[in-house]
């Protein structure tokens, strides 16, 4: 056997020094709101993922000046383009602000030092969703922008056919997909269980529903209170009070009843 | 100071941890040893509400780990080194704690500098990092909030032997401030040399607690005297185990009063009178997990205790 120095004998408990500590304030939630937001952009997938909204929004600005006739071009020409390069990222980014969390286990970390769990889900909800709506912020301006460029240098006479309730409902259809990823990413707590589960969400239930459609007359016509990417495609346009009601029923089977899962899951489910 | 009472978790027919009770206490390093898939990792993340139990109940400071209103200030958890994303940085994921805990920033370089990591591996991201270096930076996540208790999780795996001796020092250290420090291990040699109490558990039980003097006491005793085998013979007739070794003296499974006391009534002259060598923990750990482990090589939760 190897010798080792023997550690002194502990001091009894009347010499132990007793510490008198205050007990710590409660964690506020804005701090676990900014905490989670930093942890969106600390890693390079995730300041990358980031940087690629900002990166699309130039790019889909660039190609709409070069690509569309001078004289067919409008504001909404603008937004069309970096409506569909968002569509696909910010749901991946509510995606991954849940998952990562389980695939890289650091969410052993985060439990310990924040135990409500349901707290940091929340804050995750909150940075998710304000993503989102700057997201839409920054491409509304990248496209804004763009379009004066090109109209002053053109000489064109802007046409800004994009009202602010319709900018409004374009990013409440973006947040609709990022809910959608969110929802996924508390279901399946793995980064690519949940990517493809909202890929068979977002492409192929639509597909089988439209397919459903040319055959069903009844799905035809009903289809709208059932299929939540139908209803959600309304929100491209002019909204009747029936609509709204098709999307919130539509909203509350595929988003609401399973989000309610998923926080159980969530919540419960043990953290390894 | 940590307390856990009749502590139990099952996983349908298995049971990973079985009525586990034990305390913690300050001013004391706890050894919770035990052979992998044992139950420690289990009865950790109970402990910090990782895991619900199926039954019994842990307490920290007096209070469950969820009513903690800043855990990190209170208390230090080390789980698992590599449970961090790879792709951050070793100082952001200290920040991210400091922030968390409402630190102020400065603490962050001063905690790196107590486990010894230098600015420029502070800076490499953690898929980089060694295990050794992961726990030097989950040891630092532990400690940086200034807590009261310590819990661990086999933090010595991965570093080298200065580095088990750092660990040792600085845990000493924070037990003789009055801190509670409860770490695991399936190393002996580690607990052995760390620990002042040691809980060992087997396949979910407790099969020994106590501190590490009282343990290590239940060892055998080494005796000398000028008429081994009579010493021998009389240990035999008391009921105790006695054999001679080559060098001529006697080893016996009773302790050192009893052999004492029986030389005396034999009327033999001891001249050497110790607790026999190799009496450590390791053979009580290995005896007291042999038989439960055999029972169960194949456990349904493959856990990396």
């Amino acid at each position: 056997m190897t010798t080792t120095t023997i550690a002194p004998e502990p001091a009894g408990p009347a010499a132990v020094r007793r510490r008198e500590r205050p007990v710590p304030a409660p964690i506020p939630f804005g701090r676990i709101a900014g905490i989670e937001l930093r942890k969106m952009f600390d890693t390079r997938s995730g300041f990358w993922l980031m940087a690629s909204l900002v990166v699309l929004s130039l790019a889909a600005t660039a190609a709409t000046i070069i690509f569309v006739d001078a004289d067919n071009l409008d504001y909404e020409g603008f937004a069309s383009a970096w409506g569909i390069p968002m569509s696909v990222i910010l749901p991946m980014i509510a995606v991954l602000a849940v998952t990562s969390e389980w695939s890289a286990r650091s969410a052993l970390t985060t439990f310990t030092l924040v135990p409500g769990r349901g707290r940091v889900i929340g804050a995750k909800a909150v940075v998710t969703a304000l993503v989102g709506v700057a997201a839409i912020a920054v491409a509304a301006l990248v496209g804004a922008v763009g379009y004066l460029g090109v109209a002053t240098v053109m000489d064109l006479d802007p046409v800004w056919n994009l009202s602010f309730a319709e900018l409004a409902r374009v990013t409440l259809a973006s947040e609709i997909g990022m809910f959608m990823g969110f929802m996924l990413g508390m279901l399946f707590r793995n980064s690519p269980a949940a990517i493809v589960a909202y890929f068979v969400y977002a492409l192929v239930l639509p597909t089988v529903s439209s397919a459903l459609a040319s055959t069903n007359t009844w799905w035809a016509e009903h289809a709208t209170w059932f299929d939540l990417n139908w209803a959600t495609m309304n929100l491209y346009t002019e909204m009747t009070d029936k609509m709204w009601a098709q999307l919130g029923v539509a909203g509350l089977i595929w988003l609401i009843i399973p989000t309610l899962v998923g926080l159980r899951l969530v919540l419960r489910s043990e953290v390894k | 100071m940590i307390q856990i009472d009749a502590l139990s978790k099952r996983y349908g027919g298995f049971t990973a941890v079985d009525d586990v009770t034990f305390t913690a206490e300050p001013g004391r390093v706890t050894g919770f040893l035990g052979p992998n898939g044992a139950g420690k990792s289990t009865t950790m993340r109970i402990l910090v509400g990782l895991t619900d139990p199926s039954s019994g109940s842990a307490h920290l400071l007096g209070r469950h780990f969820s009513q903690l209103p800043n855990p990190g200030r209170e208390v230090g958890v080390l789980l698992d080194a590599s449970a961090q994303h790879g792709g951050r940085t070793g100082r952001e994921i200290l920040t991210l704690a400091a922030r968390t805990m409402g630190l102020p920033k400065s603490r962050v370089a001063e905690t790196l500098e107590r486990v010894s990591l230098t600015e420029e591996e502070a800076g490499r991201r953690v898929r980089n990092y060694s295990l050794g270096m992961r726990q030097r930076l989950g040891i630092a996540t532990a400690l940086i909030g200034d807590p009261e208790v310590l819990i661990l999780d086999e933090p010595a795996n991965g570093l080298d032997p200065a580095g088990i001796r750092w660990m040792r020092d600085l845990l000493r250290g924070f037990a003789d401030d009055g801190g509670t420090v409860l770490l695991s291990s399936h190393l002996l040699h580690e607990i052995e040399v760390i620990a002042d109490d040691i809980v060992v558990i087997g396949n979910g039980h407790i099969v020994a607690q106590g501190t590490k003097q009282e343990l290590l006491a239940s060892g055998e005793t080494y005796a000398r005297t000028g008429d081994p085998t009579s010493l021998g013979r009389a240990l035999q007739r008391a009921g105790y185990t006695a054999e001679i070794t080559t060098e001529g003296a006697v080893r016996s499974d009773a302790d050192l009063a009893t052999v004492g006391q029986i030389a005396f009534d034999a009327g033999l002259v001891l001249t050497e009178l110790r607790a026999a060598d190799g009496a450590g923990l390791e053979e009580m750990f290995l005896q007291l997990t042999a038989e439960t482990q055999r029972d169960h090589l194949q456990t349904p939760e493959r856990e990396a205790a």
